[in-house]
């Protein structure tokens, strides 16, 4: 019997999140709408105390309640990754929501719950607790996404997002009650003995149906459909935090579910994965030449990184997981940042969201222009930025495990993926100016020059965050 | 006889589930709907879960079912105009569906239980307990943090029907009871000379 402290000290940044959850409602309902600002600092730093209760914590691997969920290196890797994104799109989120008049305290708070479901998802042991997670998880993203309520464009977002999550959410469930009806049980590592010695049809078919669900929340091809629209309809901070916290979670789970639940059907899953993989970087690299709206472009390109971080895990050992690993870091960083510049794009008050109003930047405003390209190098995998290690290392885990066809469609498809990030820098440099940006206010700004930054220092000083993959990748195995 | 009721409440509830989506007056699908939900309870009562097919009857017959209703009623929607693609997407529908099922007739036709999972999901309860309290003493206990979860996500439903649904119309009016309890006729009422024949 495990004591109630020391439940509650593995539990720390749950239990923070939710007992914050609640003293920011009654001030949230007491002081009305005013009392957006106090609300929206407030959650930040909970989000930050969140952070550090995982990063200074030094309690050893443990499962919790029965098995419900797990509490080791590779939870807490990824529960930062949340965190961190989480935190970045409310800081990012205050400029616009004051803007568009959407300055209301529920805001932060509906972010502060959907990062609980993604804890919760992130650690979750067996499928009560996932489905749970992924329950909290998306329903405050759903509101989220039609969040701009008066806004037709947000409410077609967020009515797809629903009506199609509650579909996914309906096959995963199926796929789960095949799952006990075979095992008898729920837990992973339960599933995993009844796995082992035996697959039968119904294992893989609930196998099938499990990853379906999970496919469609990291929006993985074929089951991405809905991302373009809403990443374009929902309001830019929503998307950003669409684009990075949401995906960590989800791309946690699935590994965790193939790699805990499954060990003794690899090759099963191995098929299914390799098949996401591939039709997500096809995907994300062809679809996104004719984009020209800049959010669309990022949804294929989000639906194009989640492929690449799919084939570290079709590697199915401890180098491709710390590829997945290190992939989603890159990929958080990368796409806060470019979220921090396309919010910052704004001409005489308006958000302006086209590639071509990004025309001439490098003239208007040669700081902003240098920081959106080096994200784009980065995005697009060019050494020494960042992008190309993460690339490189789910690459190799892929030749290593013998998946030769898969890394070459992989380096192939970012190829082709190069040439849309390479146009955005193009635009920016040799295009004729179009209306200049508006200042951005120092949030933006400064996450923007955070990010880039961080990109071009991993370079130099890749070790801790190597060290930090290593570590959680092993304790997955 | 558990296996005669099992295949009557079965089919009638694979029926009505059927009717539900056939039916042109939606009226008529909310109330099939509603004996395919007294089906399914029916079938939890012969596997031996009388709470959950009580829960069943209160919960989706008696509120939710009732909910569709009145929203049925009260909206005005075109369910012709809704089923319009019908016929363009059928074929489609059909061939899905088709592969689907018969995927699925796979599965059921080879299904095989894990040696192990008889023993993993037994779960014997005392004699003298009944299922509900059984189940009292795992939610609360083992499974409490499962219980408090679903709180969270109930919080979250409810936080964002209000954030999508309230509206703060500045030029309602409003009872204020303190304003009507200050009224006094001194500087309410208002006497006027009124001259014979004509109006005010």
């Amino acid at each position: 019997m495990v004591l109630l402290t020391e439940l509650f000290q593995h539990f720390l940044p749950e239990t923070i999140l939710s007992v914050g959850v609640f003293v920011l409602l009654i001030i949230g309902a007491w002081r009305g709408e005013r009392g957006f600002g106090l609300v929206d600092e407030m959650t930040v730093g909970l989000l930050g105390l969140a952070i550090l209760s995982i990063v200074l914590s030094t309690k050893p691997d443990m499962a919790m309640l029965n098995g419900a969920f797990m509490d080791d290196g590779f939870s807490r890797f990824m529960k930062v990754l949340a965190l961190i994104g989480a935190m970045a799109s409310v800081i990012m989120s205050v400029d616009y929501l004051q803007r568009t008049g959407l300055e209301k305290f529920e805001y932060p708070l509906l972010i502060i719950l959907s990062t609980l479901g993604m804890m919760l998802l992130i650690s979750a042991d067996n499928l009560i607790s996932l489905y749970l997670g992924l329950e909290l998880m998306s329903l405050a993203l759903y509101v989220l996404a039609a969040f701009a309520r008066e806004d037709g464009y947000a409410s077609e977002a967020g009515l797809k997002y629903f009506v199609l999550g509650a579909l996914s959410s309906g096959m995963m469930l199926y796929g789960s009650s095949l799952l006990y009806g075979f095992a008898g049980t729920v837990s992973f590592s339960g599933i995993a003995q009844a796995v082992a010695g035996s697959t039968s049809l119904g294992v893989v078919f609930g196998l099938v149906f499990l990853l379906a669900g999970l496919a469609f929340k990291m929006s993985a091809a074929p089951f991405h459909m809905w991302t373009p629209d809403v990443y374009q309809g929902a309001p830019t901070p929503v998307t950003a935090f669409f684009a990075s916290a949401a995906k960590m979670a989800a791309v946690a789970i699935t590994a965790r579910v193939v790699m805990t639940a499954f060990p003794g059907a690899t090759q099963q899953w191995r098929q299914i994965i390799v098949f996401l993989a591939i039709a997500s970087t096809l995907l994300g690299s062809f679809a996104a030449i004719g984009q020209t709206n800049i959010k669309r472009l990022m949804a294929y390109s989000s639906i194009g990184h989640m492929g690449f971080a799919l084939i570290g895990l079709a590697a199915a050992n401890e180098s491709g997981l710390r590829g997945v690993a290190l992939y989603l870091a890159v990929y958080l960083v990368m796409t806060l940042g470019s979220f921090a510049a396309i919010l910052s794009m704004r001409v005489d008050g308006k958000a302006v969201e086209d590639i071509s109003d990004l025309a001439g930047l490098s003239r208007t405003n040669g700081l902003m222009a240098f920081f959106l390209a080096m994200l784009m190098f980065s995005l697009a995998g060019i050494p020494p930025l960042a992008g190309f290690f993460a690339k490189y290392y789910v690459l190799l885990a892929a030749v290593d495990a013998g998946l030769y066809p898969l890394a070459i469609i992989g380096v192939l498809a970012s190829a082709v993926a190069a040439f849309y990030y390479l146009r955005v820098v193009k635009v920016m440099y040799f295009d004729d100016p179009a209306p200049e940006f508006d200042a951005a206010p120092f949030a933006l700004r400064a996450i923007l020059a955070i990010s880039t930054i961080a990109l071009l220092v991993f370079w130099v000083y890749p070790t801790p965050v190597m060290d930090a993959a290593s570590a959680a990748a092993k304790s997955l195995l | 006889m558990p296996a005669v009721f099992f295949y009557i409440f079965a089919t009638i509830m694979i029926a009505s589930a059927c009717v539900v989506i056939m039916a042109r007056n939606p009226v008529h699908s909310v109330l099939f709907l509603i004996l395919a939900f007294c089906n399914g309870a029916g079938l939890f009562l012969l596997s031996g879960a009388e709470f959950l097919a009580l829960i069943l009857i209160v919960v989706y017959v008696g509120a939710v079912a009732v909910l569709f209703l009145f929203v049925v009623m009260m909206l005005d929607v075109d369910f012709a105009e809704l089923k319009q693609g019908f016929a363009e997407y059928l074929p489609l529908g059909v061939g899905v569906g088709l592969v689907v099922f018969a995927e699925l007739g796979m599965v059921a036709l080879g299904w095989q239980t894990s040696p192990l999972a008889a023993s993993a999901a037994a779960s014997p309860i005392p004699d003298n307990m009944s299922n509900t309290a059984a189940l009292g003493q795992i939610l609360y206990t083992k499974y409490a943090v499962f219980f408090e979860a679903s709180a969270m996500v109930l919080l979250t439903a409810m936080i964002g029907a209000i954030v999508l649904t309230l509206h703060h119309r500045p030029n309602v009016k409003r009872q204020s009871i303190e304003e009507q309890n200050s009224r006094n006729a001194k500087n309410v009422v208002e006497i006027k000379k009124v001259p014979f024949r004509t109006g005010v």
